[in-house]
């Protein structure tokens, strides 16, 4: 199984109360690419997610996860196969330890102590956690609580990484550490979020979904350089690709910026600032 | 309610209390968790009347509270929570009971006082017992042992997860009731109106958090069953330490020590 293919056909869900929050989306993953599902709120990010794992039942169209189409008996395999890390990490870690919570995983899987002790270490050591171990979810910080709920899904050794809003409630510290560790990674990676930035330095492609269909697929540059698309998806450009709010003041910006300059007027440089436009 | 915040915290340090490496943490938590039910079997079995037999048990945890290192203030503070109920059980005795049973000096004490302060005493014996217990082991490890004592796992993993998001949900209800406050302007209390939609947010919200965790936990190949890898072994420390610690309550508990030493220096 060296090829990861992750193929999405015409998947359609409903939901009970009529809502239809798929319709017919299609896409298909290689292995080792690292792909970023961007939308407004709403748009079904999180629904496209839960299918991906075998959580809900789609309405109509197939996944394939590898070798495999999803169904009740491939379940099993493909949640192995297919990690996923979840918005807030405190649904993720629900065992007393950090230790028991990334050993969890393992655990079902039926492997014995060592290996079990070796892959939590393992798991632990990439995101730099390895200290934690015996600590309880609840004493660690927001970022070291997202890093944990990481390790708890690498400790199953999956293919295939998804994430559902990594970025969310870190603070710029913690965002950071954590881009750095998911670019290490050389799993197949599927992202969801708000935050564009991060997805224009991780993803080298963009699914954008708009009530619950695909309106764009492709290299993230070319997405976030279109600005039609961008507007008509409830979207807005990353920050790395608007002008600089100082040195750039003919730039459009969607809200119009304070009359009085952002830095005290006897700060003395507007300008000495550091310039770093990542692209 | 922030004052349920700041009990929160203080909670959480008896648990990070569990941490420290010391010869009591390390005992297999069965040993502790046997122990603590002899000692407090025997604590609660003595006559109504008794008070002078009891003082001997405060012996089991100061003893543990200086091998395993505890901060004395702060978990004699936790065992003075138990106080005011005590007080409370036993504040009527005295009123109701004037036997007099014992002459000092021109004074009679009466049953009931005896009686009620026996159970403070007791109420406090216990509680030193318990919190000390959770202070050397850990509540999951405590779950832990008393699933391999025999309770039904259900119970065991319940009580584990009750656990866990207990902090969660007093963090979630803390931000309900402060978002409450700040706009309640001065209006003292939650009033029947108010409780009855915040109690029902509260439930909803950890509604859903239990559907998502049950979805982290399916996708990480949950079938039914928590497992632990926990190996404690109850080796001859862990007898040693519950035969020896459960030969001495139960001795306690039929000689009256403070009696017979009584007896010893007066020579009758």
């Amino acid at each position: 199984m060296s090829h990861h293919i992750v193929e999405v056909n015409q998947l359609r869900h409903v939901y009970p109360d009529g809502t239809m929050a798929l319709r017919d989306v299609s896409f298909r993953i290689h292995h080792g690419e690292s792909v970023a599902i961007i939308g407004a709120n709403g748009a079904g990010k999180s629904t496209l997610l839960l299918h991906l794992n075998g959580y809900l039942t789609a309405t109509a169209g197939t996944i394939r996860i590898g070798d495999h189409q999803l169904s009740r008996e491939t379940l099993a395999e493909i949640r192995r196969t297919v990690g996923t890390v979840f918005q807030d990490p405190d649904d993720q870690l629900f065992m007393p330890t950090v230790f028991d919570d990334v050993a969890f995983g393992p655990l079902n899987q039926g492997l014995d102590v060592a290996t079990v002790e070796r892959r939590v270490a393992d798991a632990l050591e990439r995101v730099g956690a390895l200290e934690l171990r015996n600590k309880p979810p609840y004493h660690l910080s927001g970022g070291e609580k997202k890093r944990v709920a990481v390790a708890t899904v690498l400790s199953m050794l999956p293919e295939i990484l998804v994430l559902d809003e990594p970025t969310a409630g870190l603070d710029p510290r913690a965002r950071r550490q954590l881009l750095a560790l998911l670019r290490d990674f050389h799993h197949t990676r599927i992202v969801t979020s708000h935050d564009l930035d991060m997805v224009l330095e991780l993803c080298e492609r963009t699914i954008v979904l708009h009530e619950g269909t695909v309106m764009a697929d492709g290299p993230t540059l070319e997405i976030f350089g279109n600005d039609a698309l961008l507007a008509a998806c409830h979207l807005e450009k990353p920050f790395a690709m608007q002008g600089c709010p100082v040195c750039s003041p003919g730039r459009q910006h969607p809200l119009p910026l304070p009359q009085r300059p952002l830095v005290a007027p006897h700060g003395d440089g507007l300008h000495d600032h550091d310039h770093h436009h990542d692209h | 309610m922030l004052a349920i915040d700041g009990n929160l915290l203080d909670f959480k340090r008896l648990d990070l209390l569990a941490l420290k490496e010391s010869p009591v943490h390390r005992l297999d938590p069965r040993a502790k968790v046997l122990t603590t039910l002899v000692f407090i079997l025997c604590v609660v079995s003595f006559d109504r009347y008794e008070l002078a037999a009891l003082l001997p048990f405060a012996l089991y945890p100061v003893v543990l509270l200086a091998l395993g290192d505890l901060p004395a203030g702060y978990i004699a503070r936790k065992v003075a929570v138990v106080l005011p109920f005590a007080v409370m059980v036993g504040l009527f005795n005295p009123l109701f009971d004037r036997q007099v049973l014992l002459q000092l000096g021109p004074l009679d004490i009466w049953g009931g006082w005896l009686s009620c302060l026996s159970i403070v005493v007791r109420a406090l014996l216990t509680a030193a017992a318990a919190i000390v217990l959770v202070a050397i082991t850990g509540f999951p490890a405590i779950c832990e042992a008393l699933e391999r004592l025999g309770m039904p796992r259900v119970f065991a993993v319940q009580l584990l997860f009750l656990y866990r998001y207990i902090f969660v949900l007093a963090d979630e209800g803390g931000r309900v009731a402060r978002a409450r406050q700040l706009r309640a302007c001065g209006t003292k209390g939650l009033g029947l109106r108010h409780f009855g939609p915040l109690v029902g947010h509260l439930l909803l919200r950890t509604w859903e958090r239990a559907e998502r965790v049950h979805m982290a936990m399916l996708a990480r190949g949950f079938a039914g069953e928590v497992h632990t890898r926990r190996q404690g072994r109850f080796g001859a420390a862990e007898g040693a330490f519950l035969l020896g610690w459960g030969s001495l309550f139960v001795a306690l508990r039929l000689y009256n020590l403070p009696h017979l030493l009584g007896q010893l220096l007066t020579g009758n």
